[in-house]
């Protein structure tokens, strides 16, 4: 059998994945990249986007994360984000009103607005989380 | 007769009281366990960014950060109290804001101007009352469910503050949770960050830990990253220990006054017994009088 990575996906208020991968990719901050066993040690800053990862049993598993850092051993992968959820934990609806409510705000302010930055932000937020939900 | 009812009367409401400190220890013992889960979780989540930050700091040098070089002058200090919503939890309110105080005389003392920011009613209250300059507070965090977004916005603006030479010195005033009998009020320098203890962390396998990692974008830069972070993440530690020692500090005083409780109930029905049988001898003494007296 081949070998497989521990992943662990701990935010600061619990622990939302602990899990045997086969593969592990997750949103850099320079750009998507992918962790097979054995990996050199790396670690990086993470964006809002989707972690995902194939489990033991070769299914494929999705989990929004939005910031923190990721690091790789040759064994395992840790992910410390600031917030974390699986796929099936995700609230479809509340990210749908919070992308209008962003879009809204988008709408009102002028780009300099550090307002701007944020819902821009949320709305980064909110289109990652419908789209995990809605893929396949 | 007027003395027994007194004392009837007083006994009822001592049991009352008695009923009111015993649900209100055994809530606090449920909130504690609520708290306790809390910390657990996040334990996991502090252990490995300690780790990884210290391995970072090792591996990217002496290279100073701007929120790792102590001022020269200090100016202006702020002081962030910890402190609970609701009173009834003994001394524990008092303890911290006296060690609070403490830090702040000390600080005038050596010419510093010194601000505020409080977590809970308690300490805002007597910021207010004090005329203390109070920059922000946050009231109904401390004894719930502390969130991690609370922490991470009174972190940026303490590392925000700090950049902008608004604060020379950023201490947080904390209940350490030592034992269920014991809170020890605690003070912790957040800004500069103190220098980085580099632990000797192992793994499972008793490895020592491999610090030479490819760092993206650059382990400066993740130090950049990391360093802010390291302050919401001690913020939010002070306040889960706080919620903790909160609740095991009121759970401590109830059980006290319960304790004070029965003690009293016993001496009064001690005496309220006695003058009962004070009274019923009084009353045979009348007939027995009275039989004599018609016999004779």
């Amino acid at each position: 059998m081949a070998e497989n990575i521990r992943l662990e996906i701990v935010t600061p208020e619990k622990s939302v994945v602990s899990d045997d991968a086969k593969i592990v990719m997750a949103p850099g901050q320079l750009g998507e990249f992918g962790i097979l066993p054995r990996h050199t040690p790396f670690m990086t800053t993470l964006n809002v986007g989707a972690v995902h990862y194939e489990n033991a049993e070769g299914n494929e598993r999705f989990v929004f994360v939005s910031g923190g850092f990721a690091e790789a051993l040759p064994d395992r992968v840790t992910i410390l984000a600031d917030s974390a959820e699986r796929r099936a934990d995700i609230d479809i609806k509340r990210a749908k009103r919070a992308m209008t409510r962003a879009e809204e705000r988008l709408e009102q302010y002028s780009k300099e607005e550090t307002d701007f930055t944020r819902a821009r932000v949320a709305l980064l937020r909110a289109i990652t989380r419908i789209r995990i939900v809605e893929t396949r | 007769m007027a003395q027994l009812k007194e004392i009837l009367l007083k006994i009822n409401g001592i049991k009352k009281t008695k009923q009111i400190t015993k649900a209100m220890n055994m809530v606090a013992a449920s909130k504690l366990r609520g708290a306790q889960t809390s910390s657990d979780a996040f334990r996991p989540y502090s252990q490995k960014f300690s780790e990884v930050l210290g391995s970072l700091a090792e591996s990217s040098g002496e290279q100073a950060n701007e929120l790792l070089v102590p001022r020269e002058r200090i100016r202006k200090v702020h002081i962030v109290l910890c402190a609970s919503d609701r009173g009834l939890c003994g001394g524990f309110n008092i303890n911290l804001i006296e060690k609070a105080e403490a830090l702040a005389k000390e600080k005038e003392a050596q010419g510093a101007e010194v601000s505020f920011s409080c977590f809970g009613k308690k300490g805002m209250e007597w910021a207010k009352k004090r005329k203390k300059q109070l920059v922000e507070s946050f009231l109904g965090v401390i004894g719930s469910k502390v969130s991690f977004t609370i922490a991470a916005a009174s972190g940026r603006n303490m590392v925000s503050g700090f950049l902008d030479q608004a604060y020379d010195e950023v201490y947080i005033v904390y209940a350490q949770f030592i034992s269920m009998a014991k809170q020890l009020p605690t003070i912790k320098q957040l800004l500069p960050i103190p220098p980085i203890e580099k632990i000797e962390a192992n793994d499972e396998n008793g490895k020592a830990y491999q610090p030479e990692h490819i760092c993206e974008p650059s382990s400066e830069a993740l130090v950049g990253e990391l360093l802010p972070k390291s302050v919401q993440v001690q913020i939010f530690s002070a306040l889960l220990e706080t919620s903790t020692s909160e609740h095991a500090a009121r759970m401590m005083a109830m059980d006290n006054a319960t304790k004070a409780c029965n003690d009293m109930l016993e001496s009064l029905s001690l005496i309220y017994n006695k003058a009962r049988q004070a009274a019923i001898t009084a009353d045979l003494m009348d007939i027995v009088g009275g039989a004599e007296a018609l016999k004779g």
